[in-house]
């Protein structure tokens, strides 16, 4: 979290991305070099490129730094409790499902304390896009242990290096049943941006991890102390392997980080679509009946 | 659960495709209590699996594919109140059902409700407690959870039903307190409602009055999520309806943006006070019998409700000017008939399943004017009609 900072000058003309943001909100509260930011332009530019009515789209998210963004985009926006963006969303998307439903959060509320949640809504199939920008920490309580720090990793609660293994979540959702899953990082922004626009192109559970840099939180105590050494890290170590295996993506420190578009399932109805078959279904029966 | 022949009489044709089941029916509290919400329009449901409340998800889970509503049986009880928060503002009625230990973990989410000002339904159908006590047994443990259960200081609407009528009537009334203030309602029912067997009366369609959220009459440019109207509840806009519905858990400004100040945090909790508080009389329900020359008054709520009627009868036929002040709403708490009552009588005398807890609440309202006993029983099974009597006839000696 940056301390309030105070607008110098009025910017001359609009920014094109702007008409996503409520501009109002300005400055956000990110510090300088996370990778929030990218991440969610990649989002906003995707869902410009396919076409999507801003009135249509929904922007859920839990707690944590990732979870502020639901207020500064102009789209209906649900700021929820912690872990609980996913099955929030899965009220909205059931009730009204021509809305394009998103679930934009951190690792922590993702996979720690919403982890649950994660796995039971790919393995229902339901029609949402979960983003994770997975930045390895808790960022805005301060630092403390994630279930996505990697081994060895400093945190403020893991003073003398981290020793439990971290998660592999593009293997956990292909594993739960996920349509589509990919990895990209916030400085790989066009391939996100891609990647995006190939997602919302989809229906049922699709997941995008997105490596996201914390150098307040994260790089600081794990020798990536510049602004800029995380986004150095991921771009100098990664290598783009589509349709990799997801076993075979853990990030491990000292390897090459895989990124890529993983999985595209096909075919698959939506939990949607499942319970609609099974509304007729009945209602067949019933009629047949009376 | 023994439902076999009205289930038959359902699925053979009669309700089919039916919202309203007009007609005489014998039946479970907790069946009741599911015929209720498709009455009232609940078309969401979200659930997880427990005893004694697992009768409504079942049954729902039969209905509502006749009638198009959606029902999704989640991985736990978090999920499931997250879940009707948000199918509320996606526009739907929505409601869960659970007991003790889920009711336990809905209080995470039912505080995003209050904070978020979203109509939905919760039952908790009360069963022993601490953990996980009692499963297939009556208690009334959780009065004071469903007020103070969730963190925060706010009020809460919940009603407590005695019989499988009331069930029915008491539901329909959550939903329409749920849209009316905009805020999550609680029927707090127990073991022995739900699992009692008895005549439920459901009134043609036209005669069930439904009270829906107030919607917003201005353009999205002009619209604030949290300016409220006069009787200071703000219109709800849905999700994919234009109006950029900004929300959040956080202590929020009108336009629902995050302002954690403690300005706001002042002008927030009060209206989320008041908006319930100011509209008590709408909300609050008791019911007296005997009372106009009481001395004794007995103080109850849900099913004790019957055996203590019926010892205020018993207690009259032995010539002791005994009265019933039945609670239909436990909170907000009726403190105005209590207060009224307690310049006219000697004794409130408090039954109720647990260690004392609307006795309490008895107790504070009735402070200088009249004593208040209290009759507690632990659960397990509900009080007989003849200990409360004893407990009459031994304060009356006193």
């Amino acid at each position: 979290m940056s301390q309030k900072m105070t607008r110098v000058e009025e910017p001359q003309e609009l920014h094109p991305m702007d008409c996503w943001l409520r501009s109002e909100r300005m400055p956000h509260m990110w510090c300088a070099g996370c990778g929030i930011g990218p991440t969610l332009y990649a989002w906003a530019r995707a869902l410009d490129r396919v076409g999507i009515d801003k009135k249509k789209v929904v922007y859920v998210s839990g707690i944590g730094c990732c979870g502020r963004g639901s207020g500064y985009l102009d789209v209906d926006g649900f700021h929820t409790t912690h872990g609980r963006a996913i099955p929030f969303a899965i009220g909205i998307k059931l009730v009204k499902p021509d809305l394009c439903v998103n679930v934009i959060s951190g690792d922590g509320d993702l996979f720690s304390i919403g982890g649950n949640h994660f796995i039971h809504a790919a393995r229902r199939n339901v029609d949402l896009l979960v983003i994770c920008t997975n930045n390895f920490i808790y960022g805005m309580t301060g630092g403390q242990l994630a279930a996505t720090t990697l081994l060895g990793d400093y945190s403020t609660t893991t003073p003398y290096g981290n020793v439990e293994p971290p998660f592999n979540t593009p293997h956990l959702a292909d594993a739960s049943g996920a349509v589509y899953v990919a990895r990209w990082t916030s400085v790989h922004v066009r391939q996100l941006e891609n990647s995006i626009v190939e997602a919302l192109r989809m229906k049922g559970f699709r997941y995008i991890e997105v490596l996201s840099p914390c150098p307040v939180n994260y790089g600081r105590r794990n020798r990536l102390r510049e602004v800029d050494d995380i986004a150095k890290w991921f771009w100098q170590s990664s290598v783009i392997k589509n349709g990799a295996g997801t076993s075979e993506v853990q990030i491990e420190k000292g390897k090459p980080l895989v990124l890529g578009n993983f999985v595209k399932r096909e075919g698959k109805l939506s939990y949607y679509e499942e319970l609609k078959k099974l509304e007729e279904r009945v209602r067949k029966a019933a009629e047949a009946k009376e | 659960m023994g439902y076999g022949k009205e289930r038959k009489q359902i699925k053979g044709g009669r309700g089919i495709g039916k919202t309203v089941l007009t007609g005489k029916h014998f039946w479970y509290g907790n069946i009741a209590i599911a015929e209720a919400a498709i009455a009232a329009g609940c078309r969401f449901f979200a659930g997880y699996p427990i005893t004694p409340a697992s009768e409504i998800a079942e049954h729902i889970s039969e209905r509502f594919p006749e009638i198009g509503g959606i029902f999704v049986q989640f991985e736990d009880e978090l999920a499931s109140m997250a879940a009707i928060l948000g199918a509320s503002w996606a526009g739907a009625k929505s409601m869960t059902a659970t007991s003790g230990p889920g009711f336990s973990l809905m209080m995470e989410n039912l505080g995003l409700g209050v904070m978020m000002e979203v109509p939905t339904v919760v039952v908790n159908i009360q069963r022993g407690g601490p953990s996980t006590g009692l499963p297939t047994l009556t208690a009334q443990g959780d009065v004071m959870q469903a007020k103070w259960g969730s963190h925060g200081p706010n009020e809460i609407i919940a009603l407590a039903p005695g019989s499988p009528q009331e069930a029915f009537d008491l539901t329909i009334r959550c939903f329409n307190l749920a849209e009316k203030y905009r805020v999550p309602t609680i029927l707090l029912a127990s073991e022995t409602v739900g699992h009692s067997a008895g005549k439920v009366v459901v009134p043609p369609e036209d005669e069930i009055e439904l009270i829906d959220r107030k919607k917003p009459t201005v353009p999205p440019e002009e619209y604030l999520p949290y300016m409220p109207d006069e009787d200071l509840i703000p219109p709800m806009a849905h999700a994919g309806e234009g109006y950029a519905v900004c929300t959040t858990g956080l202590t929020h400004d009108e336009k629902g943006y995050p302002d954690t100040t403690a300005e706001t945090q002042e002008r927030l909790i009060r209206r989320l006070n008041d908006k319930i508080r100011k509209h008590i009389e709408d909300i609050v329900n008791v019911e007296e019998e005997n009372m106009e020359d009481a001395e004794i008054a007995v103080v109850s709520y849900g099913q004790v409700s019957r055996p203590a009627k019926r010892a205020v009868r018993m207690a009259r036929e032995e010539g002791i000017k005994a009265g019933s002040i039945k609670l239909i709403t436990i909170w907000p708490f009726a403190e105005y008939f209590i207060r009224k009552w307690a310049k006219q009588v000697n004794v409130f005398l408090v039954p109720e399943l647990n260690y004392g807890q609307i006795y309490l609440e008895v107790k504070r309202e009735a402070a200088g004017d009249a004593e208040t006993v209290l009759v507690p029983r632990m659960g397990g099974r509900l009080i007989t009609p003849q200990e409360i009597y004893l407990e009459i006839k031994k304060v009356s000696e006193k």
